[in-house]
């Protein structure tokens, strides 16, 4: 066979590698040389970039296209940046069939592509398409060759998404002989899409003081720590606050979805996230499953609670360092993590809600039941929250155990109303925040005084009055704004007095 | 003048003394000891000490028949408040939330009062006895089961440092005595040789603060116990005193009756409707916010500031949840 000119063996596919929640650009090439046949893909990929290799001679064996005979090399540009996961199959096989000119080389222009093969040549969906798809526009490449089931996520970044599902589709659109359904038929879920079912509010009887702090919290994005013995309903209560959040408004969606993406937690059929998340590890989580971490940062429960609702059950049974970890994206509203390689920042803004027992063995505030703890062991429970954690709470709510009667009680405002008065509170803390009459200031001043309050405290105090004020419609903060504020103060035996 | 030295050669031995023991070692101690020196010492630290000839030591404490050599003192106060009317509030450190509240209240009407406070910086109880006063702007005696320059409990430390500024932290004991077990009775002796009266709010059998009213009646002194509820082992033990014939403690206004100390007037309560209604339900049991607002008829939000307002006033107190209402 005649010597081709190196033009002639060689082609390029454009995708992108996943450095947090950025896209870098990852030329792939594939050459074919003569010599012994081989495969071999050079360019730091790992081991799930390395088996990409037998799914995609199988991939192309079943899209019933040729395998070339010839020596191949793939190398995924720039080498230096750790190429991790499986999206990266779809472009080497497609770099090898132009190659090899089996699609032509010039169709792959203003392309980019990303996704896994099954052995059979059917193309899966994989994680981070959004930023894939945010990385081929920035890029200037207006079409990007995905999963059917990604498209829809691609095109919300504002590329052109070429659905395909099997290879033999892609390779026969590169040829110009089979055209993607339009964009329209794409179903992208509006704003007021039904999401996931979330439990409502109605279902729970009884509980008005911790149902008041629920909706206080929604209002004006407290932290919320419920407190009191097992069995009161304080995680019922918590898992029913994203009900009565607003929808995401559309920014805010999309930079929740990005981190879902990268997550790989994207339902199906719901491209866009609008409704805030919740999440809710298990205490046993680690320091990196809470923050994000691993030798490649992956965003952990903190960023993907970004914009929702990070609930911790049994606060005080978490590992204290990880709880210690949250300190800096409560602050900041999001977590960086440095690597040798670099430092990557994950957005964590998120609204922290925990429960936990008054004290280890959880008898404490149920009448029935006597407390059997020791005062030393009372003490490490209550020791193992940081005064600087819980500070962070705006309320703290301590429900005694209901009584009997309590709970024959007719059934309870739903969600709807409540997430209703907290949506027009939150439009309203838009504008300018709401001034406190002189005698709120001068409650609030004796307050102070009269209580044990830091200046922490005292700033605590004043933002949930301010919330009261905003559900309450008034036109400023007054005093009883701030009376009901005081009575959500950490008590004393919570360790904040 | 030998207090001072019996005092320091007990901490340095590790020995409880209140005689001067007939030993060379002590003779040759004594004659080493310099008294100026050591008294610097302490002035340095900010300690003082009290001997058992001097003016200032407490007459009720030398009534004992075993009065500790002297007390060291930590204090920015007067040493002249140990001459005051005193109380001593004791009980358990695992206390229930009633406990606690009880403890405070009282602590609080008879600081307001007068009354000096005196208690054992224990964890619960005491604890909130040394609060309650502080809180109401009264003053407090902390004494102490080891030396003066030690905080024991140390999640105390602020506490102490609080009582400091307007009460009195004591000890027998130098500094540098760790605390130890046996250490606690004798610092109880102290604690009820101090009060006029014994206040126990919740002990169980065998507690620590049935060692205190024992002492009390024993110096001859008044014993009051909190009748709790019978089921509970927590009122074990003050029932078990209530039994033996310790008085029951209703209201602080008991206690002052005993020492012949007029209780202040009140000041009259100005509450808003709100408030007034939460106060009546109150009156009745203690109660949840929850429970408040279906006695009340009120929302939670309306319930909350009315509570806030109440508390303010002192007319309410919340543990774990759990408002009680206080008897003006």
């Amino acid at each position: 066979m005649a010597v081709s000119s190196v033009a002639r063996v060689l082609a390029r596919t454009v995708t992108h590698a996943l450095v947090g929640l950025d896209a870098r650009r990852v030329e792939v090439e594939a050459h074919l040389q003569l010599g012994v046949p081989g495969f071999a893909i050079v360019g730091l990929a790992d081991r799930a970039c390395q088996e990409a290799k037998e799914r995609v001679r199988s991939g192309i064996a079943s899209a019933e296209l040729e395998w070339p005979v010839r020596r191949i090399t793939v190398n995924l540009a720039p080498a230096e940046l750790r190429k991790e996961g499986s999206g990266f199959d779809l472009p080497i096989a497609l770099a090898v069939l132009a190659a090899s000119r089996q699609v032509p080389p010039e169709a792959l222009g203003g392309h980019a592509a990303v996704g896994e093969l099954a052995l059979d040549g059917r193309l899966r969906p994989v994680g981070g398409v959004l930023a894939a798809a945010e990385g081929a526009r920035q890029a200037g490449l207006s079409h990007l060759l995905c999963a059917a089931e990604s498209a829809a996520e691609a095109a919300l970044a504002g590329v052109e998404p070429v659905p395909v599902h099997h290879l033999a589709e892609a390779v026969a659109y590169l040829r110009g002989e089979w055209q993607p359904p339009p964009p329209d038929s794409l179903v992208v879920s509006n704003g007021n899409g039904s999401g996931p079912a979330v439990p409502d509010l109605a279902d729970v009887r009884g509980q008005e003081r911790a149902r008041r702090a629920l909706e206080l919290a929604a209002a004006g994005g407290h932290n919320l720590l419920l407190g009191g013995p097992p069995g009161t309903g304080k995680t019922m209560l918590a898992r029913r606050l994203p009900g009565i959040l607003p929808r995401l408004p559309p920014d805010e969606a999309l930079e929740v979805t990005r981190i879902h993406s990268v997550a790989g937690l994207l339902a199906p059929g719901q491209p866009l996230v609008t409704v805030p998340p919740f999440r809710a590890p298990h205490h046993t989580a680690s320091v990196s499953a809470i923050v994000g971490g691993g030798p490649s940062p992956r965003p952990g429960e903190a960023s993907l609670a970004h914009r929702g609702v990070l609930f911790l059950d049994e606060l005080a049974e978490f590992p204290r360092n990880a709880l210690e970890a949250l300190r800096q994206p409560l602050e900041d509203g999001a977590v960086s993590i440095a690597r040798v390689g670099g430092r990557i920042v994950f957005p964590a803004r998120f609204q922290l809600v925990a429960t936990m027992n008054l004290c280890p063995c959880g008898a404490r505030g149920d009448p029935a039941a006597e407390c059997s703890c020791s005062a030393a062991r009372l003490a490490a429970y209550r020791d193992k929250l940081s005064r600087a954690l819980l500070d962070r709470f705006d309320l703290v709510v301590t429900a005694p155990r209901p009584r009997a009667r309590e709970l024959e009680g007719a059934p309870a405002e739903a969600s709807e109303p409540v997430r209703l008065r907290v949506s027009i509170a939150r439009d309203q803390a838009r504008g300018e925040p709401l001034q406190r009459t002189k005698p709120a200031n001068v409650l609030l001043s004796r307050a102070v005084e009269r209580l044990p309050l830091s200046a922490r405290g005292r700033a605590r105090v004043a933002r949930v009055a301010g919330t009261a004020a905003l559900l309450a419609g008034a036109e400023a903060v007054a005093p009883e704004h701030v009376a009901e504020a005081l009575s959500y103060r950490s008590p004393a035996e919570l360790g904040t007095p | 003048m030998s207090d001072l030295a019996l005092a320091a050669f007990a901490a340095e031995t590790g020995a409880h003394l209140v005689e001067e023991p007939r030993e060379r070692r002590f003779d040759r101690f004594r004659r080493a000891f310099d008294e100026g020196e050591y008294r610097a010492s302490l002035l340095a630290r900010n300690l003082r000490f009290v001997g058992r000839n001097e003016p200032e030591y407490p007459p009720l404490l030398r009534e004992l028949h075993d009065p500790p050599p002297g007390l060291f003192v930590r204090t920015s106060a007067e040493l002249g408040l140990l001459r005051r009317p005193a109380v001593a509030i004791v009980g358990a450190r695992a206390c229930s939330a009633y406990g606690s509240q009880v403890a405070r209240l009282l602590a609080r009407k008879l600081a307001a009062a007068g009354v000096v406070v005196v208690s054992g910086l224990a964890r619960g109880i005491d604890g909130e006895a040394h609060r309650g006063a502080l809180d109401a702007g009264g003053t407090t005696v902390a004494v102490l089961g080891c030396g003066i320059d030690r905080d024991y409990p140390a999640a105390h430390a602020q506490l102490a440092a609080r009582i400091c500024d307007h009460g009195l932290v004591v000890s027998e004991y130098a500094p540098g005595v760790e605390p130890a077990p046996w250490r606690f009775p004798a610092r109880n002796r102290v604690i009820a040789a101090l009060a006029a009266a014994t206040v126990v709010v919740e002990a169980r059998e065998r507690s620590g603060a049935l060692i205190t009213a024992d002492f009390a009646l024993e110096a001859g002194r008044e014993v009051f116990a909190v009748p709790g509820e019978i089921t509970s082992t927590l009122s074990s033990g003050t029932n078990a005193l209530l039994r033996l014939g310790a008085t029951p403690l209703t209201s602080a206004t008991d206690v002052l009756e005993a020492l012949g100390v007029d209780a202040p007037e009140p000041p009259p309560l100005e509450l808003d409707e709100d408030a007034t209604q939460v106060l009546d339900v109150l009156a009745a049991a203690a109660a949840g916010v929850d429970e408040l607002v279906r006695g009340t008829g009120l929302d939670a939000a309306a319930v909350a500031t009315a509570l806030a307002e109440l508390e303010l006033a002192g007319a309410v107190t919340e543990a774990e949840g759990v408002y009680r209402g206080v008897r003006p």
